[in-house]
């Protein structure tokens, strides 16, 4: 038996409503997020069987998915999908943050940045990428959307109870190597099921060195490794964070809550279901060359040769042979957003590698914040500026690229440099062609006209 | 949901591991707000391609899909259940599934079943050889039979209780709602509320 328990378990034990020998365990939902695309047929369902929401004020809604980010023609089946969940929030009374909205923005962008993510909650959201929330110390379950209504009519989750995984990454990580590197080494090391069951702890001083913008970007792509969910222990760039949010306890609530918080962390003696460990040091910025996130090299590697048949279907869809230099591969298209990288941070970051440059003639280039406070801020800090000077086109907050439902999308054939999380065949738009990417290698790209890094790139003309 | 008790249909072999959602229903059809008619945009970008498999007019009106392993990876949309169930699925049979996937399919009735991956591949073996090969999946027994392969396969008895009495899930939580009650009133009065 292990001695202590694991942060995980911690929270998961908290949240226990009711346990019975061979059932699930019914979780209790301390915050259920909400957006256009996996919530229209849970409503009706409420609806069909005559019940209501139990916990409106523990629910949020925004709208992301869908939404333009340019002014333009709008799609009206988007459209429908957009007035059904302000619809279904007004009729059931949960609060919305439509288009328009200062408030408005990507879903795991959105309750950080309010404070409504906090650590030991359980926190969930019928996306798959709500594993974000756990670099709070959150157990944050992504659903779909008949567990959303079961959430929304009873603000419980039945769920069998994952195992325990740590991925420590030690030691410091090298210069231009970024929390998206750490995550894509940690998928290319466990491949995309290697999580499966399991709820994955980050830990190591290299995931303790990162902000809490590149935590949330490390536990974002736990999905792709296959795990339920991933989670930092909260600590004190935790607690920095939050202090002072909206939604943030003040005053001896603010007391009461950070002792709770730091007993939250995985106990010295408990033991993990399972354990990878990774040397930060030995990282580098790293690639996609494939269609799935663990098809991955590092910027200075080759095209590799196929080791199976996926990988040789991969390499015909990408238009890519093997051997050619990663750095000789063109992109035509830039994308700076999704719920992995366009946080402020990674717009610091972006914008810091951009500056007094210019993008390669011909390229297409988006930066997408993903909220509408993000881009505030970012305004304010004149990185805007920045962008537009440099030939990236500014936008409003959306999942935009990250995915092809909404009007940015890649043509077939397209080939784009993305902070975006999934390579998957027409992820961006059928035909489209993605390469995983952090943001100073999508910005150094952009100006290279080739993949590469900041430290590639040629000095600044004065 | 329809009570599951024993699937016995033709079978259509799509020999590739880490089938993702975006595959199954690419997003730009995710924007019905009904449950249904999804089942026309199932593999939509595969099926631009005559040679797909589930093109193949001798695979016609199979009910169990074969894959590889890793089935369903990727984003948590159920969508891409109700459209494997629109085009007239009632299983699939695969050597792993993701995680999110599995849950959406045991609520929608859609019946993943994990079988070693060289009995997969012995399925698929024998049903491309003969499309007419029939297999059998026994919620009762617990047992996949087809071809040469007759193989016992794992799932809880809860769920399997569940899906044979087509138990909808929500009723049986509400069942607990004193429970549930109990656990709101010892809720910490600091815990954030979205209101």
């Amino acid at each position: 038996m292990s001695q202590g328990k694991t942060l995980s378990e911690k929270v998961w034990e908290r949240h226990v409503v009711r346990w019975a020998e061979g059932e699930p365990d019914l979780l209790y939902v301390d915050l259920h997020l909400v957006h256009e695309v996996t919530s229209p047929q849970a409503f009706d369902g409420l609806r069909l069987a005559g019940r209501g929401v139990r916990r409106p004020d523990l629910t949020l809604a925004t709208m992301d998915h869908n939404v333009p980010t340019a002014p333009g023609p709008e799609d009206p089946v988007s459209v429908r999908q957009m007035h059904a969940l302000a619809n279904n929030c007004g009729e059931f009374g949960i609060t919305l943050f439509p288009t328009g909205h200062i408030g408005q923005g990507i879903v795991h962008v959105i309750g950080p940045q309010m404070g409504l993510t906090q650590p030991g909650l359980v926190i969930v959201c019928g996306d798959s990428h709500t594993s974000t929330h756990g670099a709070f110390g959150a157990l944050a379950l992504g659903i779909g959307t008949s567990e959303v209504e079961h959430v929304l009519a009873t603000q419980t989750l039945p769920q069998k109870r994952p195992g325990t995984m740590a991925v420590t990454v030690e030691g410091d990580l090298p210069d231009g190597v970024t929390a998206k590197d750490v995550i894509l080494g940690v998928i290319a090391r466990i491949g995309t099921n290697g999580g499966a069951g399991h709820v994955i702890e980050y830990r190591g001083s290299a995931i303790l060195s990162l902000s809490m913008e590149g935590r949330m970007t490390v536990c974002n792509m736990s999905i792709e490794g296959g795990a339920r969910a991933g989670m930092v222990a909260p600590d004190d760039t935790t607690f920095a964070y939050l202090e002072g949010r909206p939604h943030v306890p003040k005053g001896n609530d603010w007391e009461r809550a950070l002792e709770d918080w730091r007993s939250l962390a995985t106990d010295a003696g408990a033991t993990f279901d399972r354990e990878v460990e990774i040397d930060a040091t030995a990282l580098k910025p790293h690639v996609s060359w494939g269609t799935n996130p663990s098809q991955t090299v590092t910027i200075d590697d080759v095209v590799p040769e196929p080791a199976d048949e996926s990988a040789a279907r991969a390499l015909a869809y990408m238009d890519l042979a093997p051997g050619k230099p990663i750095r000789e591969i063109r992109p035509d298209t830039i994308f700076i957003g999704s719920c992995t990288n366009s946080r402020i941070e990674d717009l610091r970051l972006a914008a810091s590698v951009l500056e007094g440059r210019r993008i390669a003639p011909g390229l297409r280039a988006l930066v997408v914040p993903g909220s509408m406070l993000v881009r505030r801020q970012a305004e304010e800090e004149g990185l805007d500026k920045v962008f537009v000077d440099t030939g990236f086109e500014w936008r409003s907050a959306g999942c935009s690229m990250c995915l092809g439902m909404n009007p940015d999308i890649l043509g077939p054939g397209d080939r784009c440099a993305s902070t975006s999380n999934r390579n998957f065949e027409g992820r961006q738009g059928p035909g489209g062609r993605t390469h995983l990417v952090s943001p100073p290698v999508a910005a150094a790209t952009a100006v290279l006209g080739h993949f590469g890094t900041p430290a590639d790139l040629p000095p600044r003309e004065v | 949901m329809e009570p599951v008790h024993r699937i016995l249909g033709r079978a259509v072999p799509l020999d590739r591991a880490d089938v993702d959602t975006d595959q199954i229903v690419p997003a730009e059809h995710l924007k019905r707000i009904e449950r249904t008619g999804f089942g026309p945009f199932l593999f939509d970008a595969w099926r631009r391609d005559p040679s797909f498999v589930l093109n193949d007019p001798r695979f016609e009106g199979a009910t169990v899909l074969l894959a590889g392993a890793n089935f369903g990876c990727g984003s948590s949309r159920e969508h891409a259940v109700w459209a494997l169930e629109d085009h007239g699925f009632r299983a699939v049979i695969a050597p792993s599934f993701a995680d999110i996937f599995r849950n959406n399919c045991f609520k929608s009735g859609l019946l993943p079943v994990e079988l070693p991956a060289t009995d997969v591949r012995a399925l698929m073996e024998a049903v491309a050889a003969d499309p007419s090969t029939e297999i059998t999946i026994d919620l009762e027994t617990k047992r996949v039979s087809g071809a040469a392969v007759d193989d016992p396969f794992v799932i809880d008895d809860f769920t399997r209780w569940r899906l044979m009495e087509g138990l909808d899930d929500i009723g049986l939580t509400l069942r607990h709602e004193d429970a549930i009650a109990a656990y709101e009133a010892g809720r910490g009065t600091w815990l954030p509320s979205s209101g």
